[in-house]
């Protein structure tokens, strides 16, 4: 179960200032626990209480994961998930 | 110090301008490692809100697929305020996380002045930096 996994900037002082990685599981949860057993802390960077961390963006190959499941989405060998820091703000 | 084209700085207030009173935010793509912003790009304001924006998920995640196939970075990415002053809030604090980038901020508060402002944003601290304004009517 290879799954390809684009780190943004911000997260790759966790990864060795790798770009991509590789993970396995059957959903995005297990994934994200199998990128935390190997790069620890960047579980906590994308997932608070159980939840996708409202500053961070998913993506399933071309979907925002909050519209396919969010972490219970399935994933499959081959699959590309992408993470970008969500760009957001405002005046108050 | 942010250095910015004046036609790119244009194109900048002409969007905060146009979407008033709502938010208005895009980026400035540039070559990686360069420091310098070419290629004005504007973004969708997914909240459509006079306090608030975020850039629509699936347009960033195009925009950011295409940045990487040009070995871009955003070196730019401005917003706009539009009733208060053109400085980072708190919300613009805690989503900062392109540490490389300049964060514009303009204030379209007063319709005959331009307030253009440029801060970097790393770890939750705020320096406001320069901005100087190259090309046909600027400062070089």
């Amino acid at each position: 179960m290879a799954i390809e996994v684009r780190i943004p900037t911000i997260l790759r002082n966790l990864t060795g200032d790798a770009k991509v990685v590789e993970g396995s599981g059957t959903t995005l949860d297990e994934l994200i626990a199998d990128l935390d057993s190997r790069y620890p802390g960047i579980g906590e960077r994308l997932v608070n209480d159980g939840k996708l961390r409202r500053f961070v963006n998913v993506y399933l190959n071309d979907e925002d994961v909050r519209f396919v499941g969010g972490l219970e989405a399935k994933l499959s060998d081959g699959d590309n998930v992408t993470v970008l820091p969500a760009v957001a703000g405002g005046s108050l | 110090m942010l250095r910015i084209d004046r036609s790119i700085y244009d194109k900048i207030v002409a969007h905060a301008r146009r979407d008033h009173p709502d938010e208005a935010c895009g980026v400035v793509a540039g070559p990686e490692g360069s420091d310098r912003p070419e290629r004005f790009v504007e973004m969708v304001n997914a909240e459509r809100s006079p306090t608030f924006y975020r850039f629509d998920s699936l347009e960033q995640l195009r925009v950011w697929r295409e940045m990487d196939d040009r070995d871009e970075e955003p070196v730019v990415i401005y917003h706009s305020h539009t009733a208060t002053e053109a400085y980072p809030s708190r919300t613009d604090i805690s989503y900062a996380s392109e540490p490389n980038a300049h964060y514009v901020l303009v204030s379209t508060r007063e319709p005959d002045t331009v307030e253009f402002r440029s801060y970097r944003i790393v770890d939750g601290r705020v320096t406001e930096e320069p901005v100087e304004v190259t090309g046909a009517d600027g400062a070089q």
